[in-house]
């Protein structure tokens, strides 16, 4: 029978004990895990959103919101603006290129986004079937709206007014589905993609064609400097960067994350605390255990051993524990979110996982070394003669 | 096979005990006797090398048992001294089996299950192996007390008070027992006991008793 079958037979035979330790340790490392784990991937989904995009212009308001809704179509749109000012602006020598985009309607809380093939070859989008738009009133849906709805190519829909609600329905002006995207894993898996015509046609704006915004891609860095400055003094518009703006947000967000973090901190401290309690108290009733192993041949070393087996496979059993229950609770946040813009995917697994594993290690061996030096120092002849 | 030689013990509050030397061959019983306080237990614990003595020697098997490097000493006091205590203390979070299993290997004996049987047999316990120490009376506890000094084969076996908590059945029941079993495993055997009853049973040959004129030597030096 080797060390570490003594100290697990040990664990074991305080049932509450070990499961009381082992909870406190899984729910701190948990809550580490799953923020880790959490942030990591909204920070990834965000940034693969906005990838390919320098600055996002739009109707003067918030640029967060701006943002939000052009880029991740989270938000509502900050209102529209006229077709010529957007022309003129994607002529300007600074941008490369600029993606018209027009918002305002949904199917089935999908947005729909009246676009030209700029958005396709800006997120590198490939259809899984059929074509892209020729027409008005021709869509390409991404993958999770022809899954979610039971779409293919050849089909009917119809939009409603509104970004979210499908009461006010455009029943006149019938969409006809013409391709389907490949799965890509952004924000345009949840997007109804058509031509700015089918907008304006569906809303009868024959004469003010207007966009919700434009999202423009520099020519030179020299022009990060310059051009959202100019746009945003001389003209009725707003530019706002998404870079920029995701970093303010991530910081916003950041404030209820540390408070989160620093109280699974401070669990998994209690946790420790907890352990070495537990240990201690153990070691007063256990210490004619010891000394009879003293007695049958072990060393004192193989005690000190022992305890600290103990304190450390409780922690990291623990802690291996919470970073399974971060990741199953990940998961399950992520089959029940409501936002696919950035869902959470609980399969990831992350190399700094292992610090939370080393962690629940070090707090094991913390907590048991004191109770383990005194069961060290246990004199045999003393505790025996105590009857 | 023992011997001890000019044995003294000083402890922390200053008393101190001389203990006359002795010698003991194999193979024979003795009783060690003496009154509370007499040091039954010091020299009991040196004799088993639980206890260092301040001076003098203990030879056990022609090993000097206290010069011997702390972790071999553990070893030795594992494979060669077997102890009885006045309570078994049995490991709570093993099973009988289990608990004479470690026996074997923290004195770095190979798991050894025939023998274990074999002892727990002798002892007629064999039936609870599979017991935790919880589910056992008094009685087959200190059984399986001795099942588990004897299950190594040392040459020494030693039994401190094992009688006091037993009523008089069980007490005579543990001395045959241990007699009994020394006998057959070969070991030599020590009693130390105040208790009337073992003096009765047995042990006419061989008795060193811690006398009066000790505790006086002590006294007058405290």
């Amino acid at each position: 029978m080797n060390t570490f079958q003594i100290s697990w037979k040990n664990l074991k035979a305080n049932r509450l004990t070990l499961a009381l330790n082992l909870l406190l340790i899984a729910f701190g490392t948990g809550m580490l895990a799953m923020l880790l784990l959490g942030m990591n991937q909204a920070g990834e989904r965000l940034r693969d959103n906005a990838r390919g995009v320098d600055l996002v212009v739009g109707a003067k308001g918030s640029p967060l919101q701006l943002i939000l809704s052009s880029i991740y179509f989270i938000d509502f749109p900050t209102g529209n603006i006229s077709g010529e000012n957007a022309h003129s602006l994607a002529a300007h020598p600074m941008v490369k290129k600029a993606v018209p985009l027009a918002l305002g309607d949904n199917y089935a809380g999908f947005r729909i986004v009246g676009t030209d093939t700029g958005y396709v070859s800006l997120y590198g989008l490939e259809l899984a079937a059929g074509r892209f738009w020729t027409k008005p009133f021709e869509i390409v849906i991404g993958a999770d709206v022809a899954r979610a709805q039971g779409l293919k190519a050849g089909d009917r829909i119809y939009g409603s007014h509104g970004l979210t609600s499908d009461e006010d329905l455009h029943d006149d002006h019938p969409y006809v589905v013409a391709g389907v995207l490949k799965q890509r894993g952004s924000v345009a898996d949840n997007l109804v993609l058509t031509s700015l015509e089918s907008v304006w046609q569906m809303h009868g704006a024959d004469g003010a064609r207007e966009i919700t915004s434009m999202l423009l891609q520099y020519r030179s860095r020299m022009a990060m400097a310059a051009l959202p400055a100019t746009i945003n003094r001389s003209t009725a518009m707003q530019a706002a960067s998404p870079a920029k703006e995701s970093a303010r947000l991530f910081a916003l967000i950041g404030i209820g994350v540390d408070a989160v973090r620093w109280f699974a901190i401070a669990l998994m401290l209690l946790a420790g605390v907890s352990v070495f309690v537990s240990l201690y108290n153990s070691l007063r009733e256990r210490v004619y255990d010891l000394a009879v192993m003293r007695v049958m041949g072990a060393s004192s070393g193989t005690i000190f051993a022992m305890i600290v087996l103990e304190g450390t496979l409780l922690t990291t059993l623990g802690s291996f524990a919470g970073i399974l229950l971060g990741h199953g609770a990940l998961h399950a946040i992520g089959y029940w979110q409501g936002s696919p813009q950035a869902r959470m995917d609980g399969l990831v697994f992350l190399p700094e996982e292992g610090l939370l594993l080393a962690a629940g290690l070090f707090i094991g061996l913390v907590a048991a070394l004191l109770p383990a030096i005194q069961a060290y120092r246990t004199d045999i002849s003393e505790t025996m003669s105590k009857i | 096979m023992l011997q001890t030689s000019d044995l003294t013990k000083t402890f922390t509050n200053g008393t101190t005990l001389h203990f006359p030397d002795w010698t003991v061959t194999a193979g024979e019983q003795w009783l060690l006797l003496g009154e509370s306080g007499s040091g039954k237990t010091t020299l009991l614990h040196m004799l088993g090398g639980l206890l260092k003595p301040s001076e003098g020697k203990v030879m056990v098997n022609a090993t000097n048992v206290y010069a011997l490097p702390a972790r071999a000493l553990d070893r030795f006091r594992g494979q060669h001294i077997g102890i009885v205590f006045q309570q078994p203390h049995l490991i709570r979070s093993m099973t009988v089996e289990e608990n004479l299993l470690l026996a074997q290997s923290f004195a770095g004996i190979g798991k050894d299950i025939f023998r274990i049987r074999e002892v727990l047999n002798a002892l007629e316990m064999d039936h609870k192996r599979h017991a935790y120490p919880q589910e056992l009376s008094q009685g087959q506890a200190q059984r399986v007390g001795i099942a588990r000094a004897l299950v190594n084969r040392p040459a020494l076996l030693l039994a401190d008070e094992p009688t006091s908590s037993l009523d008089n059945r069980n007490a005579d029941a543990v001395i045959r027992l241990l007699s009994d079993l020394a006998t057959s495993e070969r070991s030599t055997l020590i009693v130390c006991t105040h208790d009337d009853r073992v003096k009765e049973s047995f042990f006419k040959d061989f008795m060193f008793e811690l006398r009066h004129e000790h505790i006086s030597n002590q006294l007058e030096k405290s």
